[in-house]
């Protein structure tokens, strides 16, 4: 254990350390806390000039229900979910396929193709930016949703690809090879030895798919326009335009947009870590 | 694959070739040859998203002796730990604009928590969004919180499968406190290290959202990066220079290009050695 284990520490430091663990966690979510007691302001508070005092009352329901009301962001949180759910199914079927191939066969280019998803998953979104654009308004998918569910599903299977591929290494080769002996078709080693054993990667990735592709603000901007296909993430930033210095209805709808993958994040804790280290262990 | 090679592949090969062009996205595109990239080198506004960049680039970097501290304050066993690992990470979880959003709260003149903190200090009120000199660090502070939780949550990791009896033996040699640190326990975590370094350089050089959301590049454009540079310059009301937008783009890639070939070799290498 390092560093030393609290229990062997000095005295003053195990008085201190559970002292000190809330009030670092207050500081460090200080920005975050702010905007939740605000979006339970009253607007006569705000108007009042009282910005960090308790708030005179709780208007959590009216704000809350003002945002849903006034703005059209449970439409924007619809499309958010027409986004994120295909795209999350697509990528993950997608590179449990592709991650197979390429951990189980040794083929000609394999290891360049391994290498194009890796590069392919740190290029700056902008240099795709301008032919990405064209080839979805020549598609006539142009602000649409379809349009974003192919790119996301696109991009993300090179990660996924990566991600499952390591995951596939890491099993016992031992088990396809019995399989093989036994003379079972590739297809059903898939389907029945190696898929079952997939299943905490297949949660993980789900989990980080979902969160990527849910926080995705800049090819919301980039492919969608209108308001009808508008995801959440843009959503929001043009609300932001509407709300000037309305923060209690603007801190109400940043809280109402992180929600699910906050949500997401809090049910699924084990895999989404496990899927976001992957690799800061070994090697 | 079919849809990674049309979606991702072949745009990084037409960027190239638009860059090359001078477009307007909708009309006929004209052959400029380097001009582009000519007009970059006399471009101001290019100067001061590179240099913005390189800013980032270096403060960004804080993320990881930030996580780390917080992961070696948080490695302990006491009631309720795993909670306050959890909401140490929060920041992470949630969408780039919302934490903008957040931000763009927290520094607001008159009425946010920083600026109000500021005053109270210093006696002066500063709008860190609408100052040319505090701009840039006040969104890489923004854009530090998550990135330093996802260290953080990395070296986590790391420190759970530090190997105890090396630290113990250590321990009884007498090291202590950074020494222990800097000789037993970093070279442990090398590799929560490196892949903390390259997400947080990518993470820097593709830094838009926050800066789209918090200032949009400005005031007189002092905050922009190339990334937003070149999405102002392509696709905005500033107009549809396409051809210019691209030729952004392909320096952007080209100073990533650097870091992914470093990447791409240490997993070669590893490849071989496994």
């Amino acid at each position: 254990m390092f560093p030393t284990p609290i229990q062997k520490a000095p005295p003053w430091v195990r008085m201190a350390y559970p002292l000190l663990l809330p009030i670092a966690l207050i500081v460090w979510l200080l920005p975050l806390i702010g905007v939740a007691v605000t979006s339970v302001r009253p607007v006569a508070d705000l108007a009042a000039g009282n910005y960090f005092g308790l708030p005179s009352g709780f208007a959590g329901v009216e704000n809350y229900t003002a945002v849903f009301r006034d703005s059209p962001i449970g439409l924007y949180i619809l499309n958010s979910f027409k986004v994120t759910v295909p795209t999350v199914i697509g990528a993950v079927a997608l590179s449990c396929l592709s991650g197979f191939a390429l951990a189980v066969y040794r083929f000609r280019g394999g290891t360049v193709l391994f290498f194009l998803f890796v590069a392919g998953n740190f290029i700056p979104f902008q240099i795709l930016m301008v032919p990405v654009r064209d080839l979805t308004l020549s598609m006539g998918l142009y602000d649409t949703v379809t349009g974003l569910v192919l790119f996301h599903v696109a991009f993300q299977t090179g990660f996924c690809t990566l991600f499952m591929r390591n995951f596939i290494v890491g099993l016992p080769f031992a088990l396809i090879e019995a399989a093989r002996v036994e003379g079972v078709s590739e297809w059903r080693i898939f389907r029945f030895v190696v898929l079952p054993l997939m299943r905490p990667a297949i949660a993980a990735l789900s989990v980080l798919i979902f969160t990527f592709v849910w926080n995705d603000y800049f090819w919301a901007t980039v492919l969608v326009q209108g308001q009808q296909a508008m995801p959440v993430t843009a959503g929001l930033y043009s609300l932001n335009g509407q709300w000037v210095a309305a923060w209690h209805l603007v801190s109400a709808g940043s809280l109402v947009a992180a929600l699910p993958p906050v949500a997401m994040f809090f049910l699924m804790q084990r895999h989404f870590i496990a899927g976001l280290t992957l690799g800061a262990t070994k090697g | 694959m079919v849809m990674f090679t049309v979606y991702v592949l072949l745009p990084i090969l037409q960027s190239i070739r638009i860059s090359l062009y001078d477009w307007d996205g909708l009309g006929a595109m004209r052959w400029v040859g380097f001009g582009n990239y000519a007009e970059l080198l006399s471009d101001d506004a290019f100067y001061v998203s590179l240099k913005n960049n390189l800013l980032w680039l270096a403060l960004y970097l804080l993320a990881i002796p930030f996580g780390l501290a917080t992961a070696l304050f948080l490695n302990q066993t006491v009631f309720g730990i795993r909670l306050y690992k959890s909401l140490f990470f929060f920041p992470f979880v949630i969408s780039q604009v919302v934490v903008g959003l957040i931000f763009t709260w927290f520094y607001a003149p008159d009425f946010g928590l920083l600026s109000a903190l500021i005053k109270t200090l210093t006696g002066a009120d500063i709008a860190v969004l609408a100052d040319e000199r505090f701009v840039t660090f006040g969104i890489i502070a923004a854009g530090l919180w998550p990135q330093a939780a996802y260290c953080m949550i990395l070296y986590l990791t790391g420190l759970n499968t530090l190997n105890p009896e090396q630290v113990e033996a250590a321990r009884m040699d007498g090291a202590r406190g950074l020494a222990m640190l800097w000789h037993i326990v970093l070279p442990q975590l090398r590799p929560a290290t490196f892949i903390a370094l390259v997400v947080t350089v990518i993470g820097a050089l593709r830094s838009f959202d926050l800066v789209s959301i918090m200032t949009a590049g400005g005031p007189y454009g002092s905050s922009r990066v190339l990334s937003y540079y070149m999405f102002e310059q392509a696709l905005s009301e500033y107009g549809f220079r396409m051809g210019y937008g691209a030729a952004i783009a392909v320096v952007l890639f080209a100073i990533m290009m650097i870091f992914i070939s470093l990447f791409l070799v240490r997993l070669l290498s590893r490849e071989r050695g496994a």
